[in-house]
């Protein structure tokens, strides 16, 4: 085999770089579809769709946990000690500070609505346990207070409260 | 893979891997500096092309797996659901199916090639034994994953193919219940299918690495036959092989394209649209076309365990063909007799294809007899006589010799007898497939004008609009549309409704709901999540309430039906992209319906006549009349104007992403073009340097 000098370099080098990039960008269109299948499909979005929880069952002091999107959120009927602890709590003292005014709606401040995920690990807090009269995460210990605020362990964040807003006094729209 | 390494790495990191792991050496003397005989064709490409399509198969699987079910309940719907809901996922379902076909093309190619020219002649036996065992498991693989979408074809094809088991004298019956799991074909089967269909590819992979092993230590043949002299008979793999292989491959996936975005129906079989049904067996079972031939040898003889034993001698056979064929020449060419009889055999396999797919009665029967006499006569009389007897032609010195001895014109002649086997084969067994449905129906429904017929096909909102009203008015009164959800009605590329609309039609379902807090079921108003509404509670109630036969799913009723297009229809169906047999069938049965039957045609009672229908007693009464449906866009209210926006409603139904799949098809097929004639330049521009 021999190789001869080409008399014309250039426009040869610009065919193999041009056959490179469009076997390239082909390739890369490749993979689009083979990553974009692992979104939630169609059906998984549309079974996400906003949800209505009717709170009249309820009582004080009492909570419900209800599915949304797969993530269990707790809709908590707060008694008027809790709300006042939660209330009284010096913003400075707290890990991640927030307001219990801004963590509910005003006019209905008994109602917590809070996705129960610790905000550690993912595991569920549990309800009316730990220290502060909130949640309790027993996996690492984490301790949540009244409004769902991070109090005490390894957590680093508040419990998440979801997008919802109420419909009518005993109804709420999470979603 | 053979030798020491003439890899030089660098000093560094490469050569502290290299002393340790010389893996890119392995991989620089068996992909870079291999040496490849300089006059290799087109048909030495088809390696590459396999190792392509093998991956192909592999990743596209492994991400239908991700979605998939394996469950006889779920199976169905779960294939569906992904080819509706999961992003792409028509798209990768499209490639997978089609791509098994594409595979085998491509295998049977490939041994054409082996066989024309001598590749299993010493040195090269193991290498065609391991070619023969990869296709072997590739159809073992093949027959398991058509069985997964659980549709008729895919159950009744497992029951008919698990039974050749049953001919093996003594055991064969506990065989079968042992590959079965069960009494029947049923759950445990399709479980383990599954597994299997997961594991063999792997498996094929394994031995493909053997393969390629096998080829790297004998080197390559070639067209001449002739072993390699002087290194000026050889050029490096790369870039030479390396380019004139990607180029192949480049052209090889427009074709393969053309079957996924255009005729991604044209191969399978329309009655695999509907669910698996232990309870009815499909008029003509069918395989898969590349089983065709060994099929055809099965029922060609009237003996159980003889046609199973003929079945796979005719496959075992070829791992005998190095010690059957020996003589010296290798190459085909320079065998005048062998060449003709070369071809005969390849008629022969052809032709065996297309009685595969015919009936079994009468002179197809006959003829396929006799074609069997001939594909083992080939292999047991002809090649062993043809060594001993035949004289070969003068074979040149060299491979250089050969090379310089002919004219540039190989990658014309290549292509145009790749096309004219191609379609020789294709004409045949589409049309073998062809005539074996609906033999005996005499009313071919009329082609109507499809808008969302041919490569730019896009349905007419309006028409899917005024189909929808009359499925809801009319059909929806008895028959399901399970697949579908209230959201469709809004997505794009469908009739466009708006999302308000859509939860409208939703809100007047009503949903069976539940357990509530109290335990109980309750009903509840539809939501745009929801699938439709099925008039009926279960199959039994349907059957119940319409005098014993269960008005069908519509969901996949457009591409679950078809008819026989005849020859030489077919054939051109493959180039102006006829896919639209579904739809011409609905709008002619529901305009097909006659008050009086034909005389000497007795009508069972609580049935009506109608042309188009297989048997012509159909249970449902005329369901359409002029002016039953009020349109609000001024458009006919007459009975062809229904049958016509109905029929295109269900084909959307059956069809959602049709749209998506034409207008990304025309992108790929843009781009596939440009590639390959960039690689035909830089190919031709690599391969001056060697001449």
């Amino acid at each position: 085999m021999t190789t001869e000098a080409s008399s014309d370099p250039t426009r040869r080098d610009f065919l193999y770089i041009a056959t490179g990039a469009v076997a390239a960008v082909g390739a890369a269109a490749t993979v689009w579809p083979l990553v974009a299948q692992m979104n939630p499909d169609a059906s998984t979005i549309a079974a996400g769709a906003p949800i209505q929880v009717d709170l009249a069952p309820i009582a004080s002091g009492q909570d419900i946990k209800v599915f949304w999107r797969g993530k269990p959120i707790y809709i908590m009927n707060r008694t008027a000690k809790q709300v006042e602890e939660a209330r009284a709590v010096e913003l400075s003292s707290l890990p991640d500070p927030a307001t219990d005014q801004d963590r509910t709606k005003e006019g209905h401040e008994q109602w917590l609505v809070v996705i129960g995920i610790c905000t550690h690990l993912g595991c569920i807090p549990i309800a009316h346990e730990g220290k502060y009269d909130g949640f309790f995460c027993p996996c690492h210990g984490s301790q949540y207070d009244s409004s769902g605020r991070i109090r005490q362990g390894p957590a680093p964040a508040n419990l998440p409260v979801p997008p919802y807003q109420f419909v009518s006094d005993s109804k709420i729209q999470i979603g | 893979m053979s030798g020491p390494s003439t890899y030089q790495p660098r000093p560094g990191v490469m050569k502290w891997l290299e002393d340790r792991l010389p893996i890119v050496g392995l991989v620089h003397s068996s992909f870079i500096a291999f040496p490849t005989p300089r006059n290799l064709n087109y048909w030495w490409t088809f390696g590459v092309i396999l190792s392509m399509m093998l991956v192909i198969q592999i990743i596209t699987g492994v991400v239908l797996a991700m979605h998939y079910t394996p469950h006889v309940d779920f199976a169905f719907t779960s294939v569906e659901a992904l080819v509706r809901d999961v992003n792409f996922g028509w798209l990768l379902r499209n490639t997978h199916a089609a791509g098994a076909s594409m595979f085998f093309i491509a295998v049977y190619i490939h041994m054409f090639r082996g066989l024309y020219y001598g590749s299993y002649k010493e040195p090269r036996e193991v290498l065609w034994i391991l070619g023969v065992i990869i296709y072997l498991l590739m159809m073992a693989t093949g027959f398991m994953g058509y069985v997964l979408p659980w549709g008729q074809m895919s159950f009744w094809g497992a029951t008919v193919i698990t039974n050749l088991f049953s001919a093996i004298p003594i055991v064969g019956d506990s065989i079968v219940t042992l590959l079965w799991g069960g009494y029947s074909v049923g759950n445990p089967t399709l479980n383990r299918f599954y597994s299997l269909h997961y594991l063999l590819p792997f498996l094929i992979v394994g031995v493909v690495i053997l393969h390629v092993w096998a080829v790297h230590v004998t080197g390559q043949n070639n067209p001449a036959g002739v072993e390699p002299k002087t290194e000026k008979d050889m050029v490096p793999f790369t870039p030479y092989a390396t380019m004139k292989d990607l180029f192949a491959a480049s052209v090889f996936l427009i074709f393969f394209s053309w079957f996924i975005f255009y005729m991604p129906n044209y191969l399978g079989d329309a009655e695999n649209y509907v669910q698996a049904n232990p309870g009815v067996t499909p008029p003509h079972i069918v395989p898969e076309w590349y089983y065709l031939p060994f099929y055809a040898i099965l029922r060609s003889i009237p003996n159980k365990l003889l046609g199973v034993v003929a079945m796979f001698g005719a496959i075992i056979v070829l791992l005998f063909l190095p010690w059957l064929d020996s003589m010296k020449v290798r190459s085909s060419r320079y065998r005048p007799l062998g060449k003709r009889f070369f071809w005969a055999f390849v008629v022969v396999c052809i032709l065996l294809g297309w009685l595969g797919g015919k009936p079994a009665e009468g002179i197809y029967t006959i003829l396929a007899r006799f074609l069997t006499a001939a594909y083992f006569a080939y292999f047991l009389i002809v090649l062993p006589l043809l060594s001993r007897m035949e004289k070969t032609l003068p074979l040149p010195n060299s491979i250089s010799d050969d090379v310089l001895s002919k004219s540039d014109s190989s990658l014309g002649k290549t292509v145009a007898s790749i096309a004219v086997v191609l379609g020789l084969a294709g004409t045949l067994v589409m049309g073998g497939l062809q005539n074996a449905k609906a033999a005996t129906e005499e009313n071919i429904p009329a082609s109507q004008q499809w808008s969302f017929a041919g490569p730019f096909g896009k349905y007419d909102r309006a028409q899917l609009q005024r189909g929808f009203k009359i499925y809801k008015e009319v059909c929806s009164a008895c028959h399901s549309l399970k697949l579908l959800a209230y959201r469709n009605l809004a997505d794009p590329g469908g009739p466009s409704f708006t999302p308000e609309q859509a939860a409208a039609v939703a809100a007047e379902a009503t949903v069976k709901d539940g357990p509530n807090d109290a335990g109980d079921m309750f009903d509840r108003p539809g939501r745009v999540a929801d699938r439709f509404v099925s008039p009926f509670p279960n199959e039994m109630a349907a059957r119940a309430a319409n005098g014993g036969a269960a008005p069908p799913d519509l969901s996949l009723m457009a591409k679950a039906r078809s008819y026989e297009r005849g020859f030489p229809q077919f054939v051109f169906d493959f180039f102006t992209q006829f896919q639209e047999q579904g739809p011409n069938y609905i709008a002619a049965l529901l305009q097909g319906f006659e008050d009086t039957p034909p005389e000497g045609f007795t009508l069972p009672d609580g049935s009506y006549y109608n042309k188009y229908f297989p048997g012509h007693s159909i249970k449902m009464p005329p369901p359409l009349s002029e002016g039953q449906v009020t349109f609000d866009d001024g458009s006919p209210q007459t009975l062809a104007q229904y049958a016509n926006d109905v029929s295109a409603f269900l084909m959307w139904a059956a069809e959602p992403h049709l749209e998506a799949r034409k207008r990304l098809g025309l992108q790929v097929m843009i781009f596939l073009l440009i590639l390959s004639g960039l690689l035909y330049f830089t190919k031709q521009r690599i391969w001056a340097d060697a001449h």
